[in-house]
């Protein structure tokens, strides 16, 4: 492919009117917009929803974000134009093309693939290598080890290898736990890193029973932080998992913990650290979600960044957030190895004094693979990747996921199952993760199982009501627009198939969602049973892997001849920025 | 019924659930016969069980309102790993506690469980409960005569990420 340094630098040049990103390039040989000015004493870098996507993805960012309520209209809650115009990032550069859903597929012919494990090595070998190896810290937030068919068979062993090599020496977890405890301890035995989760706990049958604990005394089944010396300072960083893995997926994966925010544990932590440990700065890896960490930031104190991941919201600046001890910055890095968290602080005795953050896009075609890491990758690869090279079909349009309500790639996924399970209608998860593909790009089985590879695939079919069927995408809806954030899990609403209706997000839960019709525009009735087909359902199903039904369909070519498009009209949120016009 | 006064902490708060459970399911938990401050727990309130809404049956249990106090403690999930067993538990700072109930106001009958609390003991309960769906959780103190209360919606979800 060919190297378009020349549109890169244009772009570089552009951006850097804004404080936060990319300083302006001065050579043409070298990608000196990862040339980054000296600041501080103390370097961590952060990483996080990689989502095992070892090697360059195209992904586009949502053109649906809405926020509600005080989130509405604020960041991360703004896309297109209105995030854009937020950051003060120009529409023709780079940026605009890694940060937003901007006229996506003109600029992923123009900038490329970002991301990919051997490219981000060599940025963070170089970012690490500008400040010293021992003052600087590499950490992930999560979601690591899951979203690839590799990272599936393997178990997420691939990535722990590729962490190693990477040098990420603390994470925290989400879709971790779904390989159940026994892989997950096996692979935190090869993980050189530290695990890290002040928010799981035994539950009082498995303390009962003694179930192994990092903590007997308090249930804590992990370490909840490591302290660091950086700069010659400590640093502690705290490890917040995903609160909801319990209820999110299936309870079979994690029986003997208990999750949750624990505002309390967290801050009753974070006074020791400062009380009794004495550490100098305190940061929060959190798999919370940004909603969630901007709210904990306002009621915990003590914590002087959180460096956030979980709702894949690529955010160029940190947002403040002033609580009873202080100010805390509010930080989230994007997903699918799109990005580099760059947090530069100058540490003082008991604070942080001045702080610099930076979000780096991972511009592939601007890094050098590392050979060492590009060799591990292969090596990794190689005993499946053949069996999973198959043309499988090539669309005749953009196909990508993310949207607060529907993707084409769902509505491909909703269309295969309804057409090999002979169902009314379709049900498909709203993950956040799944990469893009490009109009005419041949999609193969490990691109399919790159939407679809967990580790509870199992499709069904079964008849619901229509009154059944209003509660499932009540409950969703509610997941992700309830006005407290304490109450979202984060992921998107459940794409649906073969069914239109209207939402209106600043509803309460219960009268959001109305006017629910077949296609075709029959109303649904409450009464009535449907025949439904899904996946990834929490209780245990037992039909065909959904990748093997998605993929019958797709060879099948009749994907070409079907019209996409959902029906789904909004209520209540004309003017909102997380809309893009 | 039960003896709480194992060695183990986690012992003591499991055989806390245990009691409670029996108490949802059978309604009979024999409330021992410590003389009350208050005329209303004098005996096995059957009335407030009967309740089906929470003002009813802290009228039944109470005879009084209650007031919102930042000194009782509540300590529930947001969203609840497993409606059928929604752990909570209760601590407070005030004197001269005398009993601490727990309310659901969307359950089939609010009142979910209702502890004496005998003069020298420490005012702290654990307790399980059955949610049939979303709605607030409410634990009630009474103490030195007076009701105080903490309230928290626990969301109970059918689950997963949707589908």
């Amino acid at each position: 492919m060919a190297i378009r340094r020349r549109d890169f630098l244009k772009g570089a040049g552009l951006a850097a009117a804004s404080l936060s990103l990319p300083r302006l390039a001065r050579g043409t040989e070298t990608a000196s917009i990862y040339e980054l000015e000296r600041f501080g004493n103390a370097r961590i870098l952060h990483i996080t929803d990689a989502h095992a996507q070892l090697n360059p993805v195209y992904f586009r960012e949502p053109s649906v974000n809405i926020g509600i309520g005080e989130m509405a209209g604020r960041p991360p809650h703004l896309v297109g134009r209105a995030f854009l115009e937020r950051f003060g990032i120009r529409p023709d550069s780079a940026d605009a093309y890694a940060f937003t859903c901007f006229e996506f597929e003109k600029s992923a012919g123009r900038f490329g693939k970002l991301g990919g494990f051997a490219h981000l090595k060599t940025l963070v070998d170089r970012l690490r290598g500008d400040v010293g190896e021992k003052d600087s810290v590499l950490v992930d937030g999560g979601d690591l080890w899951q979203g690839t068919g590799l990272a599936n068979v393997m178990q997420g062993r691939d990535m722990v290898e590729v962490a190693n090599l990477l040098g990420i020496e603390a994470m925290t977890g989400h879709w971790e736990f779904t390989y159940g405890e026994q892989v997950l301890r096996d692979n935190l035995e090869r993980f050189k890193g530290e695990f890290l989760a002040q928010n799981v706990f035994l539950t009082e049958e498995a303390a009962f029973n003694d179930a192994r604990a990092f903590d007997p005394a308090t249930g804590r089944v992990f370490k909840p932080s490591f302290i660091k010396e950086l700069g010659g300072h400590r640093v502690a960083i705290v490890g917040q998992a995903f609160p909801y893995v319990p209820i999110a997926h299936p309870k079979r994966f994690t029986p003997d913990w208990t999750f949750g925010i624990r505002e309390e544990e967290l801050q009753k932590h974070v006074d020791a650290l400062r009380g009794t440990d004495k550490v100098d700065a305190v940061i929060l890896l959190s798999h919370n979600g940004m909603d969630v960490d901007l709210k904990l930031a306002s009621r915990v104190s003590g914590i002087d960044v959180i460096l956030g991941g979980h709702t894949h919201d690529a955010v160029p600046q940190p947002i403040a957030v002033k609580n009873a001890g202080g100010t805390t910055l509010v930080t989230n890095a994007g997903s699918n190895g799109k990005f580099l968290g760059v947090l530069d602080l100058a540490l003082d005795k008991g604070k942080v004094s001045d702080v610099r953050y930076r979000l780096l896009p991972v511009y592939s075609e601007l890094l050098k693979p590392d050979p060492a890491m590009a060799e591990l990758i292969g090596r990794v690869r190689a005993p499946h990747v053949s069996d999973w090279s198959e043309k499988i079909a090539t669309p005749d349009r953009l196909l990508y996921r993310r949207g607060n309500f529907t993707g084409p790639m769902d509505e491909v996924i909703c269309t295969a199952l309804r057409t090999e399970l002979d169902a009314e209608i379709a049900l498909s998860p709203g993950f956040r993760w799944g990469v893009t593909a490009l109009s005419g790009q041949a999609l193969t089985m490990e691109d399919l199982l790159a939407e679809t590879a967990i580790t509870y695939p199992e499709t069904y079919v079964q008849e619901m009501t229509g009154a059944e069927i209003k509660t499932v995408l009540e409950d969703v809806c509610d997941n992700l627009f309830n006005a407290d954030p304490y109450y979202q899990q984060g992921g998107d609403m459940v794409r649906a198939g073969g069914l239109s209706y209207t939402c209106t997000p600043t509803d309460a839960i219960g009268s959001r969602i109305s006017e629910l019709r077949l296609d075709g525009g029959k109303a649904i009735s409450a009464s009535h049973r449907y025949k439904v087909a899904g996946w990834a359902s929490v209780n245990g199903r037992q039909g065909a892997p959904v990748w093997d039904v998605v993929g019958k369909y797709l060879r099948s070519g009749r994907m070409l001849q079907e019209r996409l498009g959902t029906g789904i009209a909004l209520k209540g949120v004309d003017g909102n920025p997380g809309i893009a016009g | 019924m039960t003896t709480t006064t194992g060695p183990h902490p986690t012992r003591r708060l499991i055989l806390q659930g245990a009691a409670s459970v029996a108490l949802l399911g059978l309604g009979n938990l024999p409330f021992t016969a410590a003389p009350a401050r208050a005329a209303a727990n004098d005996k096995y309130p059957d009335e407030a069980f009967k309740q089906k809404n929470e003002a009813d049956a802290i009228k039944a249990l109470y005879g009084k309102t209650a007031e919102p106090s930042d000194k009782v403690k509540l300590d529930a999930p947001e969203i609840a790993e497993n409606g059928g067993v929604v752990p909570i538990s209760v601590t407070t700072t005030l004197d001269k506690v005398t009993s601490i109930s727990f309310f659901v106001a969307e359950n089939p009958f609010a009142l979910a469980a209702s502890y004496r609390i005998p003069d020298g003991t420490l005012p702290s309960v654990a307790n399980r409960l059955k949610m049939a769906k979303t709605t607030n959780v409410t634990a009630l103190v009474e103490a030195d005569g007076k009701l105080y209360s903490a309230t928290k919606e626990v969301k109970v979800t059918v689950g997963g990420c949707g589908g």
